[in-house]
């Protein structure tokens, strides 16, 4: 069920859009009932009847997304437990090619009446839309698999792990934060398990297991007197793995003016130093605007990949089909065709990969049943490559699709989506101490914040969590009011040094927006920490 | 999916709760069917359609909740969905902020949220309404991307305690943006409405054709503080931002642009130019709501700014009673009051200006003073002498909503409008703003 579908369901207005409105994703059910999946056999009974529907009503291809969708959210604040949900979305999704357009339809009644007239609608929806279609869909070739299956390797199953564990870590997350001076805490943990079949007249039948989880907390410091507040969210990352993230080993921290981490998270240790921010924040000096050496850390730097690289390349966009929402792009085919484009500095490699263990796009197909895989996108600062899938393949000279295709659930239509974009670390040795050690005027920035960036991605902002200024080399104290605003180009071509392979991190993010319904994908961005010459930040106090 | 008419849904919650065993139970049911159509590069791209329904049951043992939801509608699936949320309410651990449930609550009369027309609308009439705006693109030799959806849906709700509510709705949401073959110009126009026959999508690709091919050979000017005419989508995305801070809790808490140093609120303050006046009512025929919010209390036709004080916050009805405020739900849609003049007359009358037609990308930079970054988009434009002299390039702004309607000049004539951030309808005057900060030039067109 969409957002907007349950809003108006529950009758609810427009200020249901602010609070944590958990059963917007899906029905609410018994923790137990997450752990019992669905026979694959029924599954491959259905897509049977989908797919031969399809095909005697005229479809030249069809596939069918079987979809389960589970997720699991645990909130508090302060010492209270805010809700508990365990939800599930399932039904199924059928998409044809009728007289070279594409149809689509889906149903929460998974039977085989309403699977077969499911199809029949989505072929009803290709004919009708044939009409006024200019070019036939050309759809790049795809070998079917046979019946094969994926999961995302996990230790532990975030769902079996009992409720009561995870309202105890969370109260004590909160705890620690009161006592190091937080005026509010909100805490949450979220897993999700996708457990998708997809089978089409390719002849593939593919069911997955996809698990994620997301443990995430916001601190809040108000010094009640001058009425100034400000805020620190945690450092961890959503990542495609199991619980286990939540054990963190002394090798899976990064020291520095504050920890950070690599493949586990430590919510405890990471609190307390937000806490300990937070009240640091209220007192910070407000930055001086004008030219700095940004330090980006991990933490902060995937949210900048993800709007500047990520979306740029995204082939959908450089080819008008997302004109009326996300934008377009400035990185256009004949930029790419001419292999001279400087994206970046000689430092900036950029890869897509699909099959990252740990990043929140790692699967083993995509939702059109392409086997995933990595490949360059940015070579020695050369746009080189973009993300495509099979009805855009030809369009980049490609005999088959880069296995970028994804739908949110099984009521949207599958399309173009992001993989996971990331930068490679540097290939000399180089550690964030002696990067900071040859900046003279710089401001060093750890965590995500503000982002905002133009319909074609060139100019942007970004603002982050903590900010620290550099003076000579040396940590000089914290800042406040700091946003920096860049041309892409300009921006990446700045890139003049990048940490080695030791400081490599993922971040990412669960929702990463684009099309018409709006839909929401996971996506992670890897990288060490970079440095930016001479980047342009401006002053974000103001008084009303 | 058929719609269930109100005596139906009657019947149906009055059994569930026949089967209910808990201190209180209230039942929701609704469902909706919708359809899509999308287009870009001046051909459909995707398209589709959905059809769903769902029962959901509220059990509670004094503080204890459990809820759980099912689409089936027999008798033996009835009891078990009561049955489970029974359970789960035994097993949830006691929440302090439970609220017992409603009585019997007076909603006035219906809406006119319903309209049979759009109800009716299926893939052909989708196919034909798209086919007008191609057809007006492909003449032009422009670039046509857009999306037209349509929805139709009913919801309800029933308790132990007496209280009922019905209502159907249906909507229409139409938007377009044309590009000039080089790329050079774009501009855009969005709609959305009740009733289908409304929809006109051949004038609103013309207003986009407009606009994109006015929008070619754009000229850089100097970023800094201009006065500009917003126009009401771009109002939108501006506004309601400000919409959403209208919250008691946060307020209270000292943690919104509405808190007060020492633990108070802004309610009583003049805040804003004593000519904003906002207020919300389901039975305005052009922004018809729903006239009960999910938790059954009525929606209600409510000052929120009046005379540029804040009148009014919304609240759960836990923190109304533990604050000793009205518990007035956040509201369905909300309406600024306007002026008379046009956008035209607006432009007019300004002597030197820039004309905003959309905003874009809007994110909060600073909660505490409510600043927030995005970008012109889709044809903004230099004014001169009451004249629109030449289009310019995009700028990034970083402005407040709560500074911009303290720097107001002038409003022209409300209408509805749909912010393409949010996709919620509002009603909205163009408005002329002194001192907007732009603070950087932008190459996207």
């Amino acid at each position: 069920m969409k957002r907007k579908d349950f809003i108006y369901l529950s009758g609810l207005g427009m200020g249901a859009l602010l609070l944590p409105d958990l059963s917007a994703f899906g029905n609410p059910i018994d923790p137990s009932q997450a752990l019992e999946g669905v026979d694959v056999k029924i599954k491959k009974e259905l897509a049977d009847v989908a797919l031969n529907a399809a095909k005697s009503k005229g479809a030249s291809y069809a596939d069918i997304r079987i979809g389960r969708y589970l997720n699991q959210f645990v909130a508090t604040r302060e010492k209270r437990v805010q809700g508990v949900a365990n939800t599930e979305s399932y039904g199924i999704g059928v998409r044809v090619l009728a007289n070279g357009c594409w149809g689509f339809a889906a149903t929460n009644n998974v039977t085989k009446e309403a699977v077969a007239k499911a199809a029949e609608q989505a072929v009803a929806v290709a004919k009708a839309n044939a009409k006024i279609q200019g070019e036939p869909v050309q759809l790049a070739a795809q070998k079917g698999f046979g019946e094969v299956s994926w999961k995302t390797p996990i230790e532990i199953n975030a769902f079996e792990v009992p409720v009561k564990d995870k309202v105890d870590l969370l109260l004590n997350v909160n705890d620690i934060a009161m006592q190091n001076g937080a005026s509010y805490v909100n805490s949450v943990i979220f897993a999700v398990n996708e457990q998708k079949y997809f089978a089409s007249t390719d002849g593939s039948y593919i069911d997955q297991d996809i698990h994620r989880i997301y443990p995430s907390f916001n601190v809040t410091r108000i010094d009640r007197e001058s009425g100034k507040f400000q805020t620190r969210s945690s450092l961890s990352s959503p990542m495609g793995i199991g619980y286990e993230y939540m054990n963190a080993r002394p090798e899976d921290k990064v020291s520095g003016v504050v920890t950070r981490y690599k493949g586990r998270y430590d919510m405890l240790e990471d609190v307390k130093s937000a806490a300990l921010n937070a009240s640091e924040k209220v007192k910070a000096k407000s930055v001086e605007p004008g030219k700095y050496d940004l330090v980006l850390d991990p933490s902060h730097l995937w949210l900048t990949i993800h709007e500047s690289v990520g979306h740029p390349t995204e082939l959908d966009r450089v080819l008008g089909y997302e004109a009326n929402y996300a934008g377009t792009s400035f990185l256009t085919l004949d930029k790419w065709k001419s292999k001279k484009f400087k994206f970046g500095s000689d430092h900036v490699n950029v890869v897509a990969d699909k099959t990252q263990p740990g990043s929140l796009g790692a699967v083993g197909y995509d939702d059109e049943g392409v086997k995933c895989k990595k490949w360059d996108i940015i070579k020695d600062g050369v746009l080189v490559n973009y993300q495509a899938i099979r009805d855009q393949a030809h369009i980049i000279g490609l005999d088959e699709s880069q296995g970028c295709c994804y739908a949110q659930g099984w009521d949207d239509v599958q399309f173009q989506r992001m993989p996971n974009i990331s930068l490679e670390a540097g290939k000399q040795k180089l550690s964030v101490d002696d990067m900071i050690k040859n900046v003279e005027k710089g401001i060093y920035i750890i965590g995500n914040g503000s982002f905002s960036i133009d319909q074609q991605r060139y100019n942007f902002q970004f603002g982050g969590q903590t900010f620290y200024e550099i003076k000579n080399g040396k940590i000089a104290g914290m800042l406040n009011d700091v946003a920096y605003q860049s041309n892409t180009q300009e921006f990446w071509n700045s890139c003049s040094a990048i940490c080695d392979q030791s400081d490599y991190r993922l971040g990412g993010s669960f929702n990463d927006g684009k099309g018409q319904p709006s839909q929401s994908s996971a996506v992670s961005h890897g990288s060490a920490t970079t440095r930016f010459n001479g980047v342009n930040v401006i002053n974000t106090a103001r008084k009303i | 999916m058929a719609i269930l008419t109100k005596e139906q849904v009657k019947a149906l919650l009055t059994k569930v709760l026949s089967y209910s065993k808990a201190d209180e139970c209230e039942v929701n049911l609704g469902g909706s069917d919708s359809g899509n159509i999308r287009y870009a590069r001046s051909s459909v791209s995707t398209s589709g359609g959905s059809s769903t329904q769902s029962l959901v049951v509220s059990s509670a043992f004094g503080k204890k909740l459990g809820v759980a939801t099912i689409n089936e509608f027999d008798d033996a699936s009835l009891e078990k969905v009561v049955r489970r949320a029974e359970e789960l309410a035994k097993l949830a651990p006691e929440n302090p902020e439970f609220m017992s449930f409603l009585g019997p609550q007076e909603y006035g009369p219906d809406s006119p949220t319903f309209s049979e027309i759009t109800a009716a609308v299926g893939p052909k009439e989708r196919a034909d309404a798209v086919a007008a705006s191609l057809n007006q693109a492909k003449q032009n030799k422009l670039n046509a991307a857009g999306f037209l959806s349509n929805q139709a849906g009913y919801a309800a709700m029933m308790n132990s305690k007496g209280l009922f509510a019905y209502n159907k709705a249906t909507d229409v949401a139409f938007n377009i943006t044309i590009r000039t073959e080089d790329g050079k110009g774009s501009g855009y126009a969005t709609r959305g409405y009740n009733d289908f026959s409304k929809l006109d999508t051949n004038t609103d690709t013309a207003v986009a054709a407009k606009k994109a091919m006015a929008s070619v050979t754009a000229k850089a000017i100097e970023p800094g503080k201009y006065t500009v005419i917003l126009e009401p989508t771009a109002v939108a995305v501006m506004l309601e931002n400000l919409f959403f801070d209208l919250d008691a809790r946060t307020a209270d808490e000292g943690r919104s642009s509405m808190s007060k140093p020492g633990g108070k609120t802004k309610v009583g303050e003049q805040l804003l130019d004593e000519r904003v006046n906002v207020y919300s009512d389901p039975w305005n025929p052009e922004l018809p709501g729903a006239t009960w919010s999910g938790d059954g209390r009525p929606q209600t036709k409510v000052n929120w700014i009046e005379k540029g004080v804040v009148k009014n916050l919304y609240a759960s009805r836990y923190w109304a009673q533990k604050t000793g405020i009205k518990a007035l739900p956040s509201p369905d849609g909300l309406i600024m009051m306007g002026g008379n003049k046009s956008l035209e007359e607006l432009i007019k009358g300004t002597e030197k200006g820039i004309l905003v037609t959309r905003l874009w990308y809007i994110r909060s930079v600073d909660p505490q003073t409510l600043l927030l970054t995005g970008l012109t988009r889709d044809g903004t434009f230099y004014i001169e002498n009451g004249e629109i002299k030449f289009p310019v390039k995009n700028f990034r702004f970083n402005e407040s909503p709560i500074i911009m309607l303290n720097n107001l000049e002038e409003m022209g004539k409300t209408e509805r409008t749909v912010s393409a951030e949010s996709n919620s309808n509002y009603l909205l005057p163009p408005l002329k703003i002194r001192d907007f900060t732009f603070t950087s030039l932008s190459d996207a067109v």
